[in-house]
């Protein structure tokens, strides 16, 4: 038999409403107890003694490039990576080579992970056969073998009777709806976000309204079929207002913020810098305070990363032709943590939008340290000061906007299933 | 006072001085072109590329001429406007190029912002002759040497830029120039060309009517309408078009009597302007690209003589 306890961290697991000095008792894989004074002559022991303890961190949206674009992630680099930035659980996207909307495809996914990933990973299939936006996938047989949610992110659905279909469709089986909201021909050929700085650099800007007429319509569609929606990377005033509203109107719907959109503005990307270039893209101070106050109030339910990694060749060109995306699972915590220090939430709502509230949004059965459940724990050092170094990261791809950071806090051990899957001493 | 910018990248990065030393200098070397023999050996030795990914009749030979008229060697090279097109990246572009020691690399390019990618990846100096839609500062600074020669001055000039502002690089290099050099800027066009936040920039007040922008103007710039750009989500037409937001005989009338009108070419006649202007007594069109040489010998000039004098 296996032990494992972790020893005198401060425990923080917002599902149980917990807070506490205590230590916890894992055995095969599974937590046995969480107590003061827990002792097994046979069991390995961590000291977490001035550390944080947490339920593993969950990440609802990742682009784990596994199969098709190897050269920038797979599934073993990207589940490092997962586990390095103190990450137990990810949900990744299925804009793979070929696109993740077949039983064949998820079977592969899960068998590598299985054999190679470091966390476990959940995969999220497409809405639309090959994203293409003109039939349904075989929603039934994909959540059967393991599929945690649909979506098309990156290729929005722009039919709203085929999003209409589609949710009628999922709802029955459980499936989540998950949207990247952007009306493409809002969208049309910008670069960043449509404003003075888009102005200044010459370059094609994105409306906010791109970004708040899509949502306003899956909301509206998911208040019609009933079916559960979560709204991605919510990046505008607008659409954070649009989710807070519907949910007081009791739509099913969820949202969530990434760190760079709660981090940086289009201020980022002067210079012409390629690693500010993603979709939605980063937007005004105005918005960027829009989230911060939705991720305080609970209108955003997780922090997610939309880790999306590129190669060197596809972000050292021109910005008008660079791919848009940056890896975030390894920054995701440090920056998170900025904002319990900055006084935006206090660090037991920081746990929980990385824990429990995302893996609640896709329906997980991970995000709590409950006795019986499966032990994927992050002990985190709120304190540790260190840069970062686009070179040293797990990830196979190194485009963060966050290079040369000076960051304090970091994940130092994450355990995966009982299992120690990163270790920042090692 | 000295120069002391390697590169020309845009005119956001130039104060007052360097400009007023700019516009000195080309007003110095102006008289070479009129001369018998057009040539002077100041540049004699020094390899000048003009590197040309978009296409470009007046702005590449000005620079061409400009280069030989110091007695550089000037090379031209052009290319489609994506270097991924013929499978190499601009940067890998770029490389080769200064492989071959030049001293200068003048780049226009179709992609906002290149000239900033080449000049963090080269060792040589880079002017910008026009990059997408954000600058083009050897244009403006000619703008403002015809601007200073007519008026004197471009303190206190009120200058109206007329047409497609979101897709112009002249009119964002103008707006910073004439900013800084104490002018105040108008601008008009279709409601689809004023790009968000234009106002930021410099001292400009955006006018919903041409005639209100043009009024009492000392300046009346028209900008080209890209006939190649010009999608069927951005204009009903050309005939529309010319008629609000053409000038003509008629609507030139508001403007001052003194009142000079410029174009930075190619122009669309009967389009944006009618040929009873655009050849007509107040135009300094011509004058334009005349004093196009001059500042363009002044830019190749100072760049050259940086190094020297940082090394000092």
């Amino acid at each position: 038999m296996e032990k494992l306890i972790i020893k005198g961290g401060r425990v923080i697991d917002p599902a149980q409403n917990l807070d506490e000095t205590l230590d916890i008792l894992i055995e095969n894989g599974v937590v046995v107890s969480i107590g003061g004074g827990i002792d097994a002559e046979d069991a390995e022991v961590i000291d977490a003694t001035g550390k944080l303890v947490t339920p593993g961190l969950v990440d609802i949206h990742v682009h784990l490039r596994d199969p098709g674009f190897e050269y920038k992630e797979d599934i073993a680099s990207g589940t490092r990576s997962a586990v390095a930035g103190g990450f137990t659980s990810v949900a990744c996207m299925p804009n793979t080579k070929p696109v993740n909307d077949n039983h064949t495809i998820t079977s592969y996914i899960l068998q590598k992970a299985e054999k190679e990933g470091s966390c476990r990973v959940f995969p999220i299939a497409s809405i639309t056969k090959g994203m293409a936006g003109e039939s349904l996938t075989e929603m039934g047989e994909l959540k059967e073998i393991g599929c945690c949610a649909v979506s098309d992110d990156g290729v929005p659905v722009s039919n709203s009777e085929m999003m209409r279909r589609a949710m009628e469709y999922a709802r029955p089986f459980g499936l989540a709806i998950v949207t990247h909201a952007e009306d493409l021909a809002l969208v049309g050929s910008g670069v960043m976000n449509e404003g003075p700085v888009a102005t200044e650099l010459g370059l094609k800007g994105i409306p906010w309204v791109a970004e708040d007429a899509a949502t306003v319509r899956d909301v509206m569609l998911s208040e019609l079929t009933g079916c559960r929606l979560h709204v991605c990377h919510v990046s505008t005033k607008g659409s954070v207002d649009i989710v807070r509203q519907a949910k007081r109107r009791g739509v099913p719907v969820t949202c969530e913020a990434t760190p760079h959109h709660f981090s940086l503005t289009e201020e980022a990307v002067r210079g012409y810098n390629t690693n500010a270039k993603m979709n939605p893209p980063l937007r005004s101070e105005e918005d960027r305070q829009a989230v911060l106050a939705g991720l305080a109030d609970g209108t955003i339910d997780a922090i997610a990363t939309d880790h999306a990694p590129h190669h060197l060749d596809e972000k050292n060109v021109e910005f008008n032709i660079a791919m848009n995306g940056v890896v975030g699972l390894e920054t995701a915590l440090s920056l998170s943590l900025q904002l319990v220090r900055d006084g935006v939430i206090d660090l037991h709502r920081m746990i929980e939008l990385l824990t429990c509230s995302p893996a609640r949004a896709l329906d997980l059965p991970v995000g709590t340290l409950e006795i019986g459940s499966d032990a994927d724990v992050t002990i985190i050092d709120p304190d540790l000061k260190w840069t970062v170094d686009a070179q040293q990261l797990a990830s196979k791809s190194k485009n963060t906007p966050f290079d040369g950071w000076e960051m304090q806090g970091a994940a130092v051990c994450t355990v995966v299933g009982g299992k120690v899957m990163f270790d920042i001493a090692k | 006072m000295a120069f002391r910018h390697k590169h020309i990248l845009g005119i956001e990065h130039l104060s007052a001085e360097d400009i007023q030393l700019i516009l000195d200098t080309a007003e110095s070397f102006k008289e070479i072109n009129s001369r018998d023999i057009k040539k002077v050996p100041t540049l004699r030795g020094k390899t000048i590329i003009n590197a040309f990914f978009e296409a470009s009749t007046r702005t590449r030979l000005s620079f061409e001429i400009a280069g030989k008229r110091l007695s550089a060697d000037s090379v031209n090279i052009s290319g489609s406007t994506s270097s991924v097109v013929k499978g190499e990246t601009l940067e890998d572009t770029a490389k080769n190029i200064e492989a071959m020691a030049p001293d200068i690399i003048v780049i226009r390019h179709g992609h906002s912002g290149s000239p900033h990618y080449l000049a963090e990846r080269v060792g040589c100096s880079i002017i910008n002759a026009g990059d997408g839609a954000h600058e083009h500062p050897s244009q403006a600074l000619l703008d403002l040497m015809t601007m200073r020669e007519h008026k004197g001055s471009i303190k206190g000039l009120e200058v109206a830029i007329v047409g497609d502002i979101t897709h112009s690089r002249v009119a964002r290099s103008n707006i910073y120039a004439l900013t800084r050099m104490g002018a105040r800027i108008r601008l008009a066009g279709p409601g689809t060309m004023i790009p968000a936040g234009i106002e930021k920039m410099g001292d400009v007040t955006v006018f919903n009517d041409l005639r209100d922008a043009i009024k009492d103007a000392d300046v009346v710039m028209m900008l080209r309408i890209q006939l190649e750009r010009q999608s069927k989500t951005l204009l009903p037409s050309l005939r529309e078009y010319a008629r609000y937001f053409g000038l003509n005989q008629e609507n030139l009338k508001l403007a001052r009597p003194d009142a000079i009108v410029m174009h930075p070419g190619p122009m669309n006649r009967g389009v944006e302007i009618s040929s009873y202007v655009s050849d007509g007594e107040q135009n300094v069109i011509l004058d334009q690209v005349e004093n196009g040489v001059a500042v363009r010998m002044a830019l190749l000039y100072l760049v050259s003589g940086v190094d020297a004098i940082l090394a000092e």
